[in-house]
This record gives C-alpha cells, sequence and structure tokens, in this order.
C-alpha cells in the first residue's frame, strides 16, 4: 500500500475507489456485481445455498425440540420398561454399556494400530499399504452390511444370539477406521523434535512413543474417540441384528439389549406412541449435540494450546 | 539391555498384529456375505436374480431389479439435490463467511453430520412426509415416496459434500484467486471460473463419498420411501431401496428367502466396493 503513497501523480491516475484487490470491502464487491448479472447471479445462489443449508440445521433441530421437550414426562425416565410408559431409562443405560463396551475394544485396537502406521512403519511398505486400504474399504461399509455381518459372524457363526456382546463387537469394528484415522492424524501432528529429542535423551522407541508422543498427542485422540461414541450412540441399523431389541437392562454380555436410537426406531414403528418418539428424539439428539460440542472443544484446545 | 529389545520387538509385533486387524475384518466380512450370499444367487440363478424385476418371496420369486434401480434413483435425486447446495455452501464458507457467522456455520455442518439417521429419518415422516401428501397429492403422492426420500437424503449428504470441498477449496493457492481478480475478474467470477475448476477433483472425492453415504443409507430410507417393491413410474411413488429390503424382511425371513437378502447385500456391498475403488482414483488424481 505504501508506493501509492509516494507517488502522488499516480494516486491521481487511479480512480478514487481503487484499492488493494485483496482488501477490497463488501460494497465494493456489491457495486462490482451491480455491474454484472452473472456475478449478481452467482452471488444470490451461493446466499441461498447457504441459508438453505442453516436452515436446515436450525429447523430440524428447533423442530425436534419444540415438539419434544412438552412430552418429556417423568415417567419416561421410569427404571423398569412396560408398554405403559414406554421408558427410555432402560435403553438410555443399555446405550452406554454398549458405548463402554464397544470403545473397549476398538480403543486399544485402533490406538495401536495408528501407533504402528504414524511410529514403526516406513514408507512404501506392501503391509503398509494393505492396511490403508482396508481401514478405507472398512470406514465406506454402510452400517447395514456391517449389521449384517455381525449376524452371521457373531449372532450365527459363533453362537453368541442378539446380544450386548455381538453388537459392541459389530460397532467396534465399524468404528476402528474412524479412531485409527483421528489417532494417526494426532500422532503425525506431534513435532518430531519431541521424538528426536527423546531418543537424544537415551530412551527407546517404546519409551518415546509411550511417555512423549501420546501425551502429545492425547486431545486429538480423544477428539477421535468422543467422535465415535457419537456415530455409536447414533447408530440404529448395524444393531437390530446384532443386539435385538430387548428393552431391558442385560443380565450378562450375553443378553439382548436396545439401545436409545433402536428404542426409538422400535417406538416410531409400532406408531402407538408419537409423542413418546418425540421425547426419546431429544434425548437422542441432546446427547448427540452434547458429544459433538465436547469434541470440537478438545479438538479446539489442541490447537490453541499450539499455538499459544 | 536385552529384556529391553525383547519388550521393544514384543511391542511392535502387538502394534503391527493390531494394524493387521483391519485387514482381517474385511477379509471376515467378504468371507462370510459372499459364503452366504452367493449360493443364494447360484440356487436362484444369477439371471433371475440380478434381471428379473418380481419380488415375491411367497411365490420364490426374487428379482432385484426394482431394489438395485431403487437405490440408483433415490441416491441420484440425493446427489441431484445435495450437491450444488453443498457445493454453494462450501464457497460460502471458503470464500464468503465473516469469521464471526463461520463460528456458527461450521459447527452447525459439523452438528448435521453428527445427527443420528433414526432422527432424520422420524423428522422425513413427521415433516416432509405430510408436505408431500399435501403439495403432490394430486399427483397420487401419498407422501411417502421417491421425491421426500431423495430430498431427505440430500440433507443428508450436505455435511460430507460440504466438509469435503471446503477443504478441496481452501487448498487452492490464494495466486489463483488473486491473478483472476488482477486480470478484472468479479469475486464470484474469480471464485467460479478459475478457484473451483482448480478445486474438481478433490470436489469430485466429496460427490463420491457422498453417493456411498446416499446408498448404504437404512434407516431414514426405510421410514420415508414407502418401500413397495415395485420399479417407480413416477418420482411421486414410493421406492425401496436394497438396504430398506434388508432390513424390512430380515426379522422374519428364512431359508432361500433370508439367502436372497444376503444376496442383495452382497450386491451393495459389490456397489459400495466400486464407489470406494472410484473414490481411491479420483484421490490419486489429486495427489499426481
Amino acid at each position: 500500500m505504501t508506493p501509492t503513497k509516494s507517488c502522488p501523480a499516480d494516486r491521481a491516475a487511479v480512480q478514487p475507489d481503487a484499492r488493494p484487490i485483496n482488501r477490497r470491502t463488501p460494497l465494493h464487491r456489491l457495486r462490482e456485481r451491480t455491474r454484472s448479472p452473472l456475478s449478481m447471479a452467482l452471488f444470490l445462489l451461493v446466499m441461498l445455498a447457504a441459508i438453505a443449508t442453516l436452515f436446515v440445521v436450525f429447523f430440524l433441530v428447533v423442530y425436534i425440540l419444540v415438539m419434544g421437550i412438552p412430552h418429556l414426562t417423568p415417567s419416561l425416565f421410569a427404571w423398569e420398561y412396560t408398554t405403559d410408559n414406554v421408558s427410555m431409562m432402560p435403553a438410555i443405560i443399555n446405550t452406554i454399556l454398549m458405548t463402554g463396551l464397544s470403545l473397549l475394544i476398538a480403543a486399544p485396537l485402533g490406538i495401536f494400530a495408528a501407533i504402528y502406521l504414524a511410529e514403526y512403519a516406513r514408507r512404501g511398505n506392501r503391509v503398509v499399504k494393505v492396511i490403508r486400504l482396508a481401514a478405507e474399504t472398512l470406514s465406506g461399509i454402510p452400517s447395514i452390511v456391517y449389521g449384517l455381518f455381525g449376524m452371521l459372524f457373531f449372532v450365527v457363526a459363533l453362537k453368541w444370539e442378539y446380544s450386548l456382546l455381538a453388537g459392541a463387537c459389530t460397532l467396534a469394528i465399524m468404528i476402528l477406521p474412524l479412531i485409527m484415522r483421528t489417532t494417526e492424524e494426532a500422532l503425525l501432528s506431534v513435532p518430531d523434535t519431541y521424538r528426536e529429542g527423546s531418543f537424544g535423551l537415551g530412551a527407546g522407541r517404546l519409551r518415546t512413543v509411550f511417555s512423549i508422543v501420546l501425551p502429545a498427542a492425547m486431545p486429538g485422540i480423544l477428539a477421535g474417540i468422543i467422535l465415535a461414541i457419537g456415530r455409536v450412540v447414533g447408530e440404529t441399523a448395524a444393531l437390530i441384528f446384532t443386539a435385538g431389541t430387548v428393552a431391558a437392562l442385560p443380565k450378562d454380555l450375553f443378553s439382548s439389549v436396545r439401545t436409545l436410537a433402536v428404542h426409538m426406531y422400535a417406538l416410531s414403528n409400532e406408531g402407538l406412541y408419537i409423542d413418546q418418539t418425540y421425547a426419546t428424539a431429544v434425548v437422542l439428539l441432546l446427547m448427540v449435540i452434547a458429544i459433538n460440542a465436547l469434541s470440537s472443544f478438545i479438538a479446539k484446545r489442541i490447537t490453541g494450546g499450539r499455538n499459544g | 539391555m536385552s529384556i529391553n529389545k525383547i519388550k521393544e520387538r514384543g511391542m511392535q509385533a502387538v502394534f503391527l498384529v493390531a494394524a493387521c486387524v483391519c485387514i482381517l475384518c474385511v477379509l471376515l466380512i467378504c468371507f462370510f456375505l459372499f459364503a452366504n450370499g452367493l449360493p443364494a444367487i447360484g440356487e436362484i440363478g444369477v439371471f433371475n436374480f440380478l434381471l428379473g424385476t418380481t419380488w415375491r418371496p411367497s411365490n420364490d420369486l426374487y428379482g432385484i431389479v426394482p431394489m438395485i434401480l431403487g437405490s440408483i434413483y433415490v441416491t441420484a435425486g440425493a446427489i441431484l439435490i445435495g450437491v450444488p447446495i453443498g457445493l454453494l455452501t462450501a464457497v460460502f464458507m471458503a470464500k464468503y463467511c465473516p469469521k464471526k457467522l463461520y463460528k456458527i456455520v461450521s459447527p452447525a455442518v459439523s452438528l448435521l453430520a453428527g445427527i443420528p439417521s433414526i432422527i432424520y429419518g422420524f423428522f422425513g415422516l413427521v415433516v416432509m412426509v405430510p408436505l408431500a401428501r399435501e403439495l403432490f397429492g394430486a399427483f397420487g403422492c401419498s407422501g411417502k415416496s421417491m421425491l421426500t426420500a431423495a430430498v431427505l437424503l440430500g440433507m443428508m449428504i450436505l455435511p460430507t459434500i460440504i466438509t469435503v470441498s471446503e477443504s478441496a477449496i481452501r487448498a487452492v493457492p490464494e495466486s489463483y484467486y488473486e491473478g483472476a481478480l488482477a486480470l478484472g475478474a468479479s469475486h464470484e467470477r474469480a471464485i467460479f471460473f478459475t478457484v473451483l475448476p482448480a478445486a474438481k477433483s478433490g470436489i469430485l472425492a466429496g460427490v463420491v463419498l457422498g453417493i456411498g453415504r446416499a446408498i448404504g443409507e437404512t434407516m431414514a430410507v426405510i421410514m420415508i420411501a414407502g418401500n413397495q417393491p415395485v420399479i417407480p413410474e413416477s418420482i411421486f411413488l414410493g421406492v425401496r431401496t436394497m438396504t430398506a429390503n434388508i432390513v424390512l424382511e430380515m426379522g422374519y425371513a428364512a431359508d432361500l428367502h433370508r439367502e436372497a437378502l444376503i444376496a442383495t447385500a452382497v450386491v451393495l456391498f459389490v456397489f459400495i466396493l466400486l464407489i470406494n475403488f472410484l473414490f481411491s482414483l479420483v484421490k490419486r488424481r489429486q495427489n499426481v
């Protein structure tokens, strides 16, 4: 910007509203648009699309909340499920159990796999290529195919029947690629100087990974795990044929259970409990919003910490 | 010292094994699906199964053309609705959005990605189905129709398209945009005629990912698509997708019927593998 100042003759020659092209104000752009119909049309389309997207989000959330919150009655949170109160309490507890169990399986596997990919594997390694291809394939498979596989493998072939364990194993496979990818990204974002410093002090590879790299990558890993929790909480199709639809607390790992999302599907399928379905939707939606917010809060703290 | 070495080697092996678990999972999934589905296709006959237009398990007629077409139609509709809106929203987020507004828009989009499909389905059932009945009742639309399903799926793939396209647009060097401006292009011209073409392959990858999500979606579609196993004659009539076919009938199916459903999943799985392959192809071209 300074050159124009030192050269008054040039400044007189340019138009009064001329500015560096990357510093134009919205007003300048608007003036430009009035001259070109194409620009105007494209601008309006962009704005329309953005408004449409925002409208979809807010309308969906607000609609569910407004319709559902008045129906949140204490009887919906009774400990026992009956056809009278259609309580969602057992389903909520089952959801927590299901989430915990599937994370117990998937989190160590996913984190270890990511450690291998990020810390041990050499570039261009054949095995690594196959692992990445497999992870990519897994992340593209729709949940109903997981559900069917879980039914064929865990429920039928291993004779676990419809059970908490079969559902959790199916979900664990489903969230494995997500945990692997987010963990690997978190590990790769740890600066190499950390590792070099650790090696320089005489630590082995294993110690470096566990006491230096993993703690530094923890927020990123956590954010990924919380995203995975969100997927488990909202999952329906993969659970109907693996965990079943019994609306009671499980006696052991091999009892059939119904999570909150499956519970909501069952309710809306029966069609007799629309009000209660709204209420269930509210609880499910609030859970998902909270989980999402937590994940992005933690993810933001990583970048904030690094800049500061 | 040697104990340390054993520990190092041992843990490295553990990590490798953990990493290989996902290969094992893919193999297991392939094996169990194909082992259970292919015999049924053989028994029904490849042509009767893949080209048959009647699905009537009670008469031992297992033609899945209606379901394949249903999936393709609904996915195409979703792409038609989701891609333009998603792409333009991505342009908005990358090139128009003020920082303060971005703090609202970005979480809103990720929330859209996080909402469970069952809630989308329920929303479609209580809001969009009555609306479609009201608007298009004259065309014989009962509300649950291909149109409703396509619109809802279009909404559901929005976040996928938006996030992938946005990062593709942001990856284009700023100099492209500035160069276009310097040549006298307006803000819009610079974006739509220089930045977007440069981000083409990234956007395409997002679209392919969206196709994968739409074709695999189950619970939302089941609640609003009507689920009639016939080839739909208009967009105002009900359709049944492959995913819906599996969930609807698996609960009570037995013998050949059950295997035919698993075979449906095999066909779906092959579709997904093809889409995945396409995706990695697009991505590879992007890297070159």
